[in-house]
C-alpha cells in the first residue's frame, strides 16, 4: 500500500507533524485479549453494588423500572447500532422511521403536538426549553419554579451563563400571586417535583399565560401513564427524563430528553427533528427536516449546538412504548404509585421517622422522610443489610431521604427495609 | 458487481412499512405485568387522573414488536452491513466486546446517585480513562461529563472564559475560526457569548497565518482549530499558529474530532494546544447508534484542570476513589456524571489495543487514507493535492461539469452498498466529497471501493441520467425534502 501511495515509509506520510514532537511515547499499558480484558472489566463490575440484584429505593431523577426483553432484543441488531446520523435518508429508513415511532409516541404520552427526536438527557432538554422559551417569548427571564430538582438549575444555569439570559428560582406563592416580572420568558416547574409531589400544572400554567410567559413543564414520563398529560393544561413547552421507559440506570448515562411543544414554536425547536415525506415514486418515507435550524447548516445562529444526540437511546424508547401499551403503561404506573404508598405508610407507622407531607398535594412514587438519625448513616446501615436505601435530600428536609418504590420493589423488599428503619429507630431512641 | 444491497428488501417487492399505530388491534398485549401485592391505596382525585381512553399508543403482540424493528433495521446502511467512508465521522468497526461489557449488570444497573463506596468499580472506569485520555493528548486535566463532541466544545470555552474571567480579562469575547471548521464549532461559541471571526484557509489548505495574525488580539478569547482539519490535514504552522494566539492572550482550543489520526503520532499538549475534546464515539469506537449517543470528554492543561465540569473522579490517600468537583468549576453541564455505558466502551477498546495499538490505529488510518486518494486523484480533483491524514477531500467538480453534481455520485454509491461520503463538506471546497475509510477496512475493500468510484465516473458518461437519479436499489428513491419542511408532519396521525 505504501508503494501504491508512493512512499518507502510510513514517516514520510506524517512529515506535517513537527519533527521534535513527532512519535511521543504512549504511556499506556499494553495490549490484552478478549480473554483478558473480559475478566478484568468483570472484576471492576463486581466491585459495584448492582441495584439489578438488591433492593434500591433511590430515585431522584433516575428510576429502575422493569425493561421488557424486547427493548435488548432490538438493541442486538447491529444495523440500528452501528449506523450514523441519517445525513443519507435512503440508506437509513430504519432510523428514520423508527425515530419517527419515537417522536410518536413521546407526543402521544404528554398529548403534547410535537416532540423532537431527543436530547441528551433531561437536564438538559429542560434548559434548552427555557432558551427556546426566550427565543419564543423575546423575553431573557427563564423562571423556575424553587421545587425543582437543583440539577435542573445547575444545567439551566450553565447552558445560559453567556447568553444574556437570567435564571431565576422563583416562590410558588410569587407565581400564584401574579408577582411575576414583566421580562419573564417563561415559568418552568417540574412536576412531579423533586420531593416527588404533583403540581398544580393548571394554576402555574394560567399564570404564566397570565404574564405573557410560556409554560414549560419537567416531568417523569411513567407518571403520564395515570395522571392529566402537560397537553391537557396547555403547557408550552414540556421535557423529562427519558431513562424511566426502557433504558438502564447506567450509572446516570447514556439517557436521553424528551422534548415536547406546539406546532406553531417548530421552527424555534433544538434538536434533530424527523418529518414523513414521499420519494420520486410517491412512497412514503422519512428524512431529518427543519434543518435550516441547526448548527450544521446556520452554523452561529442555529437554534442548538447539538448535532450527535441519543437516537439509540430513543429507539429503546420507542420499543418500550411498543411492548408496553397504553394498558402497561398504566399498570407501571399505577403499581409504582400503590408500592410507594405502601411504602410511606408502613414509614410513618414507625417511631420516630416521619414522612413529611405537604398539605393538600398527591405524591406519585417519592416521598421525603424525616429520619431520626443522620441520612448518610441510614444509608450506610442498610448497605450493610445488602439494601441500596434513598437519596440524602438534608438541604432540603433536616435529616431528611426521600424515598422511592416502582414496580421492581416487591412487598417483601419493602418490608425489610421497614424492619431495618425500625431497628435503627430504636437505636436512635435509646 | 452486484447492485443488490439488501437482498431481502427488494423495490418491486415492498414490505408493508406502516406504522405501529395502524397496525393497533384494540385489546392485543405485548407484555403481562404482575398483580399488585400491596394493599392498594386510594387513587387521587381533583381531576388529576388521566381519562383511561386518552393514552394513545400501540396495541400489538410481541412478535409485531420484533418483527417490525426488524423489518426496519433491514432499511438501514450501518457498519456491521456496509463500508462506511462517511467522511469526519470515524465509522470504524466497533468490537462487540465493548457492547458486552456495557451490559454487565455491575455496569448497566447502579444509579448515578448511589453512594461512592458502592460504585468503586465505575469510578475506577472512569479514573483510568480520564488518565489515559489525558495521557494520548497530553492534556492531563480530564474532564468526562459532556455528552457528545458538541457538549465538550461548550464545555472546553466555558473553561476558556471562566479562566479568562479570572485572569481579569472578561472583555475577551471573540472565537476566532477557520472557514473548514465543523457547525458546531461557531454554534457553541455563539451559545458560550462569543462573536465568531472567521479565519481564512490558504491555498495550500492550512491556516492563513496573516489572516490569524491580523485578526487575534486583545478580544480574542480561543483560536478553535481543527486538527488534523476537515481537509484532512495536519496544520504543519501549528506551533507558530499557537504562538500568535498565545501571544495575543488568547487560549487555543483544539476540536479533537479527527484525533483518530493522531494517537501516538502527536500530543495536542505537546504542542501548545490548551483545551481540546475527544468524540469517544469516533476515535474511541464506541457505536454511533444512528446519532448516538456519544460521549465527548474535554482536556486541559494543568493550570485549566480545575474549571473542569463537575464531576470528576479524584483518588483519596486512602486509594478509594470519589466524584468531585473542581475548585473553579464550570459546573454542571448535564443531569448527572456524563454518558458512563459509552466511556465503560472506551475504556474496554482502549484496554484491548494498549499504547502500541492505538498507535497502530492511527498509522493505518493515515495509510488507508493515503491510499485510496492515490489511486482516485487521476479520475477526481483533490481538494488540496498533498499527502493527507486520515481522510482525504475530494472534488466532484469534474464529474458537475459532465453534468452529475456530487450529490448523485453519493447517492449512487449507496446502490453499490456503500455508503456516501460526507458531502459539500468543508464548505470551502466546491462539490467535496470528504472519504474517511479508517483503520478498520481491509485492502480489498479498499479496492472495490476505488473500483466503485471507477465504475461510476465512467457511469457519468455512458448513462448520467440513471446517476442522477439514484439511488435505484434502496428501500425509497430520492425523498423530498423540500416538503418535508414546508408541510411538516412530525408523528403520527390518526
Amino acid at each position: 500500500m505504501l508503494a501504491t501511495i508512493g512512499v518507502d515509509q510510513f514517516d514520510e506520510l506524517i512529515t506535517d507533524i513537527p519533527e521534535e514532537h513527532r512519535n511521543p511515547p504512549l504511556r499506556l499499558p499494553d495490549s490484552a485479549s478478549e480473554l483478558e480484558v473480559t475478566s478484568r472489566m468483570q472484576a471492576l463490575a463486581a466491585l459495584n453494588q448492582d441495584a439489578g440484584t438488591q433492593p434500591s429505593f433511590l430515585g431522584g431523577g433516575a428510576y429502575r423500572h422493569f425493561i421488557p426483553a424486547t427493548v435488548g432484543a432490538v438493541l442486538q441488531r447491529g444495523e440500528f447500532v452501528t449506523s450514523y446520523t441519517p445525513y443519507q435518508p435512503e440508506a437509513a429508513q430504519g432510523v428514520l422511521q423508527s425515530g419517527f415511532e419515537f417522536q410518536s409516541a413521546v407526543a402521544q404520552i404528554f398529548d403534547m403536538e410535537v416532540a423532537n427526536a431527543g436530547m441528551y438527557d433531561g437536564p438538559t432538554a429542560f434548559a434548552e426549553a427555557g432558551l427556546m422559551a426566550a427565543r419564543v417569548s423575546r423575553r431573557n427571564r427563564i423562571l423556575i419554579l424553587d421545587t425543582a430538582d437543583r440539577r435542573l438549575f445547575e444545567v439551566a444555569e450553565a447552558y445560559t451563563r453567556y447568553q444574556q439570559v437570567e435564571v431565576e428560582a422563583i416562590s410558588r406563592e410569587r407565581v400564584m400571586n401574579g408577582d411575576i416580572p414583566d421580562d419573564a420568558a417563561c415559568i418552568a416547574f417540574q412536576s412531579p417535583n423533586f420531593l416527588g409531589r404533583i403540581e398544580d400544572v393548571q394554576a402555574l400554567t394560567d399564570a404564566a399565560h397570565d404574564a405573557g410567559a410560556l409554560s414549560v413543564m419537567h416531568t417523569y414520563p411513567i407518571t403520564l401513564g395515570m395522571f392529566k398529560p402537560p397537553g391537557a393544561f396547555g403547557v408550552d413547552i414540556a421535557t423529562a427524563e427519558g431513562q424511566p421507559l426502557g433504558v438502564p440506570l447506567t450509572f446516570g448515562g447514556a439517557y436521553v430528553g424528551l422534548f415536547t411543544t406546539k406546532q406553531r414554536y417548530i421552527r424555534q425547536l433544538p434538536g434533530r427533528i424527523i418529518g414523513k415525506t414521499t420519494d420520486t415514486m410517491g412512497r412514503t418515507g422519512y428524512t431529518l427536516t427543519l434543518q435550516t435550524r441547526e448548527q450544521h447548516i446556520r452554523r452561529e445562529r442555529a437554534t442548538s449546538n447539538i448535532c450527535t444526540s441519543t437516537q439509540l437511546i430513543g429507539l429503546m424508547v420507542a420499543v418500550y412504548c411498543a411492548t408496553m401499551g397504553p394498558s402497561g403503561l398504566r399498570q407501571v404506573a399505577e403499581l409504582s404509585y400503590h408500592k410507594a404508598h405502601y411504602l410511606a405508610n408502613a414509614i410513618d407507622a414507625l417511631p420516630s421517622w416521619k414522612v413529611i407531607r405537604a398539605e393538600g398535594s398527591t405524591f406519585f412514587n417519592e416521598f421525603p422522610v424525616q429520619c431520626p438519625i443522620a441520612p448518610a448513616e441510614v444509608n450506610r446501615r442498610l448497605a450493610e443489610r445488602g439494601i441500596i436505601g434513598g437519596l440524602d435530600v438534608g438541604h432540603v428536609v433536616p435529616n431528611g431521604m426521600l424515598f422511592c418504590a416502582t414496580e421492581m420493589n416487591s412487598r417483601s423488599e419493602a418490608d425489610r427495609l421497614i424492619a431495618s428503619l425500625k431497628d435503627m429507630g430504636y437505636g436512635a431512641a435509646a | 458487481m452486484s447492485n443488490n444491497v439488501m437482498p431481502n428488501v427488494s423495490v418491486a417487492d415492498m414490505p408493508d412499512r406502516s406504522l405501529l399505530m395502524d397496525r393497533s388491534v384494540p385489546g392485543r398485549k405485548a407484555i403481562n405485568l404482575p398483580a399488585p401485592d400491596v394493599p392498594l391505596s386510594e387513587m387521587p382525585g381533583d381531576g388529576l387522573l388521566r381519562e383511561s381512553d386518552d393514552l394513545q399508543l400501540p396495541e400489538v403482540s410481541q412478535l409485531d414488536v420484533i418483527r417490525y424493528f426488524t423489518l426496519l433495521s433491514r432499511l438501514n446502511f450501518s457498519i456491521d452491513t456496509n463500508f462506511y467512508p462517511l467522511g469526519s465521522c470515524t465509522m470504524k468497526y466497533n468490537p462487540k466486546l465493548n457492547d458486552q461489557i456495557a451490559s454487565l449488570g455491575g455496569f448497566a444497573n447502579i444509579h448515578p446517585l448511589q453512594d461512592d463506596d458502592s460504585v468503586q468499580g465505575a469510578l475506577g472506569v472512569m479514573f483510568e480513562l480520564q488518565q489515559w485520555l489525558g495521557e494520548a493528548t497530553g492534556l492531563p486535566g480530564v474532564g468526562l461529563a459532556p455528552l457528545a463532541g458538541a457538549q465538550g466544545e461548550y464545555a472546553g470555552l466555558l473553561i476558556a472564559r471562566a479562566a479568562l474571567n479570572m485572569r481579569g480579562e472578561s472583555h475577551r469575547d471573540v472565537a476566532l475560526i477557520p472557514d473548514s471548521a465543523h457547525g458546531t464549532n461557531p454554534a457553541s461559541a455563539a451559545m458560550a457569548g462569543l462573536s465568531v471571526v472567521t479565519v481564512k484557509t490558504d491555498e495550500s489548505g492550512n491556516v492563513d497565518v496573516d489572516d490569524l495574525r491580523a485578526k487575534a488580539d486583545e478580544n480574542t478569547c480561543v483560536f478553535m482549530l481543527t486538527i488534523p482539519s476537515t481537509l484532512g490535514l495536519f496544520e504543519p504552522n501549528i506551533i507558530e499558529i499557537n504562538d500568535i494566539v498565545h501571544d495575543a492572550g488568547g487560549l487555543v482550543y483544539a476540536d479533537g474530532a479527527n484525533l483518530n489520526a493522531l494517537l501516538g503520532l502527536v500530543k495536542l499538549g505537546d504542542l501548545g494546544v490548551d483545551i481540546c475534546h475527544s468524540n469517544l464515539h469516533k476515535t474511541f469506537s464506541t457505536p454511533h447508534g444512528g446519532g448516538g449517543p456519544g460521549a465527548g470528554p474535554v482536556m486541559v492543561t494543568e493550570e485549566l484542570a480545575s474549571y473542569l465540569p463537575e464531576p470528576v473522579v479524584v483518588k483519596n490517600d486512602d486509594g478509594s476513589l470519589q466524584l468531585g468537583r473542581p475548585g473553579n468549576s464550570i459546573g454542571k453541564i448535564n443531569g448527572f456524571h456524563g454518558s458512563f455505558s459509552i466511556l465503560v466502551r472506551a475504556y474496554t477498546y482502549m484496554q484491548s489495543l494498549g499504547g502500541n495499538g492505538l498507535r497502530a490505529v492511527s498509522e493505518n488510518a493515515v495509510i488507508n487514507a493515503n491510499y485510496v486518494q492515490a489511486q482516485l486523484r487521476d479520475r477526481f480533483d483533490l481538494a488540496v493535492d498533498r499527502i493527507c491524514m486520515h481522510e482525504t477531500v475530494l472534488s466532484g467538480k469534474r464529474q458537475a461539469d459532465r453534468g452529475v453534481p456530487a450529490l448523485s455520485i453519493a447517492k449512487r454509491l449507496l446502490d453499490y452498498g456503500i455508503h456516501a461520503p460526507t458531502m459539500y463538506f468543508p464548505l470551502i471546497v466546491p462539490e467535496a466529497l470528504m472519504v474517511e475509510p479508517t483503520e478498520t477496512e481491509s485492502k480489498e475493500t479498499l479496492d472495490r471501493f476505488v473500483a466503485v468510484m471507477q465504475a461510476i465516473d465512467d457511469e457519468i458518461d455512458s448513462d448520467p441520467d440513471s446517476v442522477n437519479h439514484a439511488p435505484h436499489t434502496l428501500p425509497n428513491t430520492r425523498l423530498d425534502e423540500a416538503t418535508a419542511a414546508r408541510r411538516p408532519v412530525l408523528r403520527w396521525q390518526g
